[in-house]
């Protein structure tokens, strides 16, 4: 099996589908694509087709974010609305020892097995396991691209403390959709990603959002840790934001930026633990590691000093969180990032928390529901649940667990 | 004015209902099963309501997994189930401790006091109402008498009851080999014991004032008795056990006032309210069913069924999972008799009675020859003398080409099983089996039919002409439960129900067993055939799904004895058949026995049956050792041999100047062993190795895994750290390892997230890991230099001072041990290879991981495989004879880059006599990956690939269907 090759000359007339996972990042993020001449385009389609795609092609005990994903990029090809012979497909790459690390060649076998082999498949990674001549990631555009999980973090933080108070149904969102749009035309001016506008922005940001008409009430506040896809994407979780913004709660969630930490400590970690890689490169990926911590530092202080909105914790902080729970050498999947997401929301205050996993996810057997009983040992008042995720795993199972702990989480806000 | 309370409780498949007065007293309480009706339950119940007590009006809540959409619909108050306990518990039981409750399809442990805990099944139903009225069917009782056949228990069995499947393969083999029914009967109580406490419990222990509540423990005194012998305990089952959670919506209503009349007109109101994905109709008149009834009557016009016997007649049998199938027929292949009737646990009683029967209505038969396939082969074949035992492929090959010269693909869906092969030049090429999951298959379908009311037969006729077949995707059973469930709450139909439920049999076959991405990948004449095809909405669904006509004989379900008869029928050579005679018939009698094997360490439960005439069969035992016969060749089996190795090391021990280590011999250990006790040893310690795996092993640490979807390789580490934990030691060292050493295979060279993390899980779930020094540090065994540096610290921060050149040479010794093992390993492959080749002998690779040497892990099947005349060698003992190639596949764990270059070098050699057989650890996610890749590179070079999934379950049934398969298959090949 060839494997095609997206080169210099595709990129020109060829179109690039992706999968989407947060709807507002990754538009930011396949904006600042476009400005580098690949056209991309992000599948937002939903529907059981998708899943019905991925399991005709897809080995079905492979997780559920790989069959979703390539389920969707597929069906994305059959649907007619693509020159398929000019159609190239983007994915992402974590390279760990994770089974993610295969989706690509999962999504290779299956556009084999679907008579689209001819069509190239794009890694998006960071740690050189895969590369295409056509397509390149500058340090310039990584930048960049920095700069779109960021914003996109800070409106995802924002929205989810300001949608379940919004006296008008419906403004939050109006107010994200605003600004994603705003951003996205705002990214041509030359000026935009400098930080003096950067924090401008932020400033402007926040305040709209402070500004919001809202209830003074108090609802339960309830986590969301686990798996990036499932964790994130609506697709994966069957609106699991919705359902529990329909039950009175206020979603806390992490963003994506510390996963894109996390993904770089663990290239230093390799050197702590294991002496692996030499010392330039470690040399520069502490440089990128102080970078990020300074871009999100930004983030903290802006909204710490124009609203009384939780701010994210330091990445530092959270690192730190994982002592006497799990080593930090455990890298695979989300890893120790799993665990220490529990605690930083536990050390905010949030006492209930959903692990969403895709069913049978490896690492998850570790840094999940492995972690859960010393987690309940050091804090016996948190409510914990892990919701499995899969094809066949139905709505109203997942959602009578949640209520159960939504139901003893009330209790506890009672007395 | 004070409102009476009324709690509803909608589970999976009944409906509670209570009454509480002013005071708080029960008045009205009642249990129904609701056959999916919940609306119209929940109205007549309301009425019933209004005419015993006089209220027009009341103050309502309801509660229970199925009531959550109505109680939406219908805006009704809703309490989560487990929370509606805890609330009735606390007033009515407040010194409880720990309360059990199972459900129809729900197994809950709420932990009261000491930080409320509530653990629910998740995503597997094993162990719950529906697991233990699944199995009372399949022993052809009624639940309530397994109660009572299990008060004369004698033994208790292993049975798995993670899932129906694997709890089926456990007792199938049992019924077949005759184990007393009563015994059989306690063991199903007690595998739901221990799946609600292996699944539920999760390290937290059950002790105290222990409530049993819900259904099954509610019915079944021996499941109470079963929970309290293996807790230790005197569980309380107190007065309204069966109400808890309807008591507890009850007392959380306290709403406003719900008037019944308008409350009843309201639901009458509200059917059929939200939409549910379905899929197009099966026919779409009756013209076309007609059209389509008759193409298959056609096909098998060549058959015809005969009155009376002329010359030679053949018999042949097929003793199924949950059937036994029989057929005699003539020289032409006429049919004089059939017959197809549940096995009801005993097959032999079945086939006893056919015989009967043929000999009395034909007195003048001559029977020439006779064969025998399927599970009960063996026993039947004892049973009554038959002349031949064939493998089930065959026989169903040998039947399908009788319809169908040129088939190519025969699929066969039986009670409980999915079987499909394909035929390549006219021999078994690529066998599918189902052996995770039955929810594609018949038994499954009848189960469903008979929850809802129906006979399977009458249940599959409603779907034929329903509009909007339910779309219930492919899944699990369970999973297809809860999608019904839902289905029903979005107002579908039975007969829609029917109909989806047909259709998603077929898409498990085709997308979980087969996998296949269209008709063609399966083959242009495709045969179907077994039971389940009997239902015409099953047949339909199939050739809609594959676009394409396939044939079905009339004989679909008779298939494999038909199939048994024709290779009696080739295959005789005797004048007249072995089979025993009307007169020895008359008086067959049989006894079975239950012991236990000492012949090994397995322990193997056997039954022996000892029929008239001294014949006996024994039953249960994975190897020859009990049943006295010997194996003429001397067996060559490298995974013995590895063994033998690592055993060695447990053995050598010290005279401690540091200390005493204690290594768990598990997952990586099977590979590293060598290298971590030489380094220890070199340095002083004493090493104490914990023993080989065992049932007893898993249990004793079954209690603080915390994954239930885990491999079984992983939840055998917690019995091993048990172990370890007695004995007297200084400290544990199981170390964490994200990289293996990099053999240059691959593009990396990882362990996978489970065996690289493991000692974190077992860190923060084993509560007496604290008592004892438990060294689990990362360590990189990869980079020699850093390694020696962190092992060194290691040791300092534990052990006291060490000379730095001592802990180095001690290293360097550890990975020399670790080379001078794998080259014996090596070596030895070498010389059986050798052997192979001057005795013209087959070879299998039968390749896994490490740990699969391990016989609690592998079930014995290296040494299966040797008993069929094979050589057993190792995937690490030929791995290194490649060089790095190109994959597919990320080839990054080092483990599994061997099986790749294992495969690659099978391919390559061209020796027909090689040939690989993967394991594969149910719940694996790796080998999701790799067994597709591993396929790929040996049918590249029209190699067969062949898979065994192993688990908890000793059953080696499929495993043995597989091998002989293969081995014809191969000997096909040979032209012999």
């Amino acid at each position: 099996m060839e494997k095609p090759i997206f080169t210099k000359e595709m990129k020109k007339d060829y179109t690039i589908l992706a999968p989407n996972m947060l709807p507002v990042h990754f538009k930011l993020i396949s904006r600042i694509f476009r400005a580098y001449g690949y056209k991309t385009e992000l599948l937002s389609t939903t529907g059981k087709e998708i899943s019905d795609t991925g399991l005709k092609y897809v080995h079905n005990d492979t997780c559920y974010p790989a069959l979703l994903v390539i389920g969707q990029l597929i069906s994305a090809l059959q649907s007619g609305k693509y020159d398929i012979h000019r159609t190239a497909l983007l994915i992402t790459q974590t390279g760990g020892g994770c089974r993610a690390s295969n989706y690509i060649s999962l999504l290779r076998k299956a556009l084999d097995k679907a008579d689209l082999g001819f069509v190239p498949v794009i890694s998006l990674n960071f740690a050189g396991t895969e590369k295409s001549p056509g397509f390149k990631i500058t340090p310039m555009m990584f930048i960049k691209l920095v700069s779109a999980v960021l914003y996109g973090d800070l409106l995802m933080t924002l929205k989810n403390q300001t949608q379940p108070y919004e006296k008008e149904p419906g403004s939050t969102i109006a107010l994200v959709d605003f600004w994603a749009e705003k951003l996205v035309n705002d990214m041509q001016s030359p000026k935009f990603f400098s930080r003096k506008n950067t924090l401008r922005n932020y400033k402007t940001i926040i305040e709209n959002f402070a500004n919001l008409d809202r209830y003074d009430t108090k609802k339960m506040r309830v986590g969301i840790v686990g798996e990036i896809y499932v964790k994130f994407a609506p697709l994966g979780n069957n609106n699991l934001e919705d359902f529990l913004l329909s039950e009175n709660c206020e979603v806390v969630m992490s963003g994506l930026l510390d996963f894109c930490m996390y993904c770089v400590y663990n290239m230093l970690a390799d050197r702590t633990y294991y002496g692996d890689g030499s010392k330039f490169k470690s040399r520069i990926i502490r440089a990128v590691f102080k970078y990020l911590l300074n871009r999100q530092k930004d983030i903290i202080n802006s909204i710490k000093t124009y609203s009384d909105f939780t701010a994210p914790s330091d990445f530092r902080h959270v690192i730190s969180l994982t002592d006497g729970y799990i080593s930090t050498a455990t890298k695979m999947g989300e890893g120790w990032l799993l665990t220490a997401e529990m605690l930083e929301l536990i050390d905010s205050g949030v006492n209930n928390i959903i692990c969403a996993q895709p069913f049978g996810c490896l690492p998850n057997h570790i840094c999940g529901r492995g972690m859960m009983k010393l987690i309940k040992d050091k804090h016996p008042d948190v409510n914990l649940v892990a919701i499995d995720y899969d094809p066949g795993a139905t709505k109203v199972n997942q959602e009578n667990r949640i209520k159960l702990m939504l139901s003893i989480g009330r209790e506890q806000m009672v007395s | 004015m004070f409102l009476k309370k009324v709690g509803l409780d909608v589970g999976s498949t009944t409906i509670k209902c209570v009454v509480l007065d002013e005071n708080e007293n029960l008045i009205f309480e009642s249990y129904q099963r609701h056959f999916s009706r919940i609306k119209e339950m929940t109205a007549s119940l309301l009425a019933e309501i209004k005419s015993r007590t006089g209220e027009g009006s009341i103050s309502l809540c309801m509660s229970g997994s199925a009531g959550m959409g109505t109680a939406d619909s219908l805006k009704i108050p809703f309490v989560q189930e487990v929370y509606a306990t805890r609330l009735a518990v606390k007033k009515y039981i407040p010194d409880a401790d720990v309360v059990i409750e199972l459900g129809g399809e729900d197994a809950k442990i709420l932990f009261l006091n000491g930080g409320l805990e509530v653990r629910m099944n998740g995503s597997c139903a094993g162990g719950t109402g529906a697991f233990i009225d699944q199995m009372a069917s399949l022993l052809n009782v009624q639940p309530d008498e397994l109660n009572e056949l299990a008060k004369k228990k004698e033994k208790l069995y292993t049975i798995a009851s993670r899932c129906g499947v694997f709890a089926k393969s456990d007792i199938q083999p049992l019924l077949n080999q005759g184990a007393a029914r009563s015994d059989i009967a306690a063991s199903i109580f007690r595998a739901v014991v221990n799946q609600t406490i292996g699944g539920l419990a999760q390290g937290r222990k059950i002790q105290g004032n222990i409530v049993y509540l819900g259904g099954p423990l509610t019915f079944f005194s021996e499941l109470r008795s079963s929970f309290d012998e293996v807790l230790n305990c005197k569980g309380l089952c107190p007065d309204n056990s069966l109400y808890f959670v309807a008591l507890g919506a009850a007392i959380s209503a306290v709403s406003e006032e719900i008037n019944i009349d308008e409350m009843i007109s309201k639901i009458e109101n509200s059917k059929g309210e939200a939409g549910y994905a379905y899929l197009p109709p099966l026919f779409r008149s009756q013209e076309e069913y007609e059209a389509f009834t008759k193409r298959h009557k056609n096909n098998s016009s060549h058959i015809k069924f005969i009155e009376k016997p002329s010359g030679n007649m053949y018999l042949g049998v097929d003793s199924g999972s949950t059937t036994v199938k029989a057929v005699v027929i003539d020289e032409a292949g006429n049919i004089l008799k059939q017959i197809y009737r549940p096995n009801s646990g005993n097959a032999t009683e079945v086939i006893k009675s056919f015989l009967l029967e043929v000999y009395n209505e034909f007195p003048d038969i001559k029977i020439k020859s006779s064969a025998v396939t399927g599970y009960g082969e063996e026993l039947l074949r004892n049973a009554f003398n038959i002349d031949f035992g064939v493998v089930e492929t065959i026989a169903h090959y040998k039947a399908a080409k009788s319809f169908m010269p040129d088939v190519d693909f025969i699929i066969d869906i039986g009670g409980q099983d999915i079987k499909c092969f394909k035929i390549q030049d006219g021999t078994i090429g690529n066998i599918f089996l189902n052996e995770a999951c039955s929810s594609g298959c018949g038994s499954f379908f009848q189960t469903f039919a008979s929850a809802l009311g129906y006979s399977a037969q009458d249940f599959a006729k409603l779907g034929l002409m329903a509009d909007k077949p339910v779309d219930l995707g492919s899944r699990c059973t369970v999973f297809m439960n809860s999608s019904v469930k839902q289905a029903q709450k979005d107002g579908a139909t039975i007969e829609n129900i029917s109909a989806g439920l047909s259709i998603s049999v077929v898409k498990n076959a085709i997308y979980k067993v087969i996998r296949a991405a269209s008709a063609d990948a399966l083959g242009k004449h495709i045969v179907v055939q077994g039971g389940t095809f009997r239902n015409d909405a099953v047949l339909r669904a199939f050739e809609m799904e594959l676009g394409a006509d396939v044939v079905r004989p009339e004989i679909a379900e008779v298939m494999g004895a038909y199939g048994a008869a024709l290779y009696a029928k080739e295959n005789s050579k005797a004048d007249r058949s072995s089979l025993i005679s009307k007169e020895e018939l008359e008086k067959f009698t049989y006894k079975t026995v239950a012991t236990v094997c000492n012949g090994c360490n397995n322990h193997c439960r056997l039954t022996i049956t000892t029929f008239e005439g001294g014949r006996r069969f024994i039953g249960g035992n994975r190897c020859s050792k009990p049943t006295g016969v010997k194996t003429n060749s001397v067996k060559y089996n490298l995974y013995d041999y590895k063994l033998e190795l690592l055993n060695g090391y447990r053995t050598k021990h010290i005279v401690p100047t540091r200390g005493t280590i204690g290594l768990p011999m598990v997952l990586n250990m099977y590979e590293l062993l060598p290298f971590w006790h030489t380094i220890f040893t070199s340095l002083g310690f004493d090493v104490v190795v914990s023993p080989e795996s065992s049932r007893d092993i898993f249990l004793s640490g079954q209690s603080t895994i915390p994954s239930d979807t885990v491999c079984y390789p992983a939840k055998l580490v917690h019995g091993h750290m048990e172990y370890l934990l007695k004995q007297d030691i200084d400290a544990i060292f199981y170390p964490c390892l994200s990289y293996n050493l990099d053999e240059k295979l691959g593009d990396n060279h990882y362990n996978c997230p489970v065996v690289a993390y493991y000692p974190e899980v077992i860190g923060a779930n084993m509560e007496e890991i604290k008592n004892i020094l438990f060294i689990n540090n990362s360590f990189g065994i990869h980079n020699t230099k850093t390694f020696k540096r962190h092992f060194y610290d290691m040791l300092t921060a534990h052990f006291g001072s060490f000379p730095r050149k001592d802990v180095s040479n001690a290293i360097d010794k550890g990975y020399a041990e670790r080379e001078k093992y794998l080259a014996l390993v090596r070596a030895k492959g070498e010389e059986f290879l050798n052997i192979a080749k001057a005795e013209n002998r087959q070879v299998i690779v039968l390749a896994g991981r490490p740990y699969h040497v391990d016989p609690e892990i592998n079930h014995g099947i290296a040494n299966l495989i040797c008993e069929l005349g094979a050589i057993v060698i190792t995937e690490d003992s030929i791995s290194n004879r490649v060089e790095k190639f190109r994959t597919n596949v990320l080839n990054q764990w080092t483990y599994h880059s061997r099986i790749y270059a294992a495969a690659k070098y099978i391919a390559e050699s061209g020796n027909k006599n090689i040939n690989l057989v993967q394991l594969v650890s149910f719940g694996c996610g790796l080998d999701a990956i790799t067994s597709d890749e591993t396929r790929s590179i040996l049918e590249e070079k029209g190699r067969i690939y062949t898979q065994l999934k192993i688990d908890e379950i000793a059953n080696l049934g499929t495993s043995k269907i597989r091998l002989r398969s293969l081995f014809d298959a191969l000997k096909e090949e040979r032209g012999e």
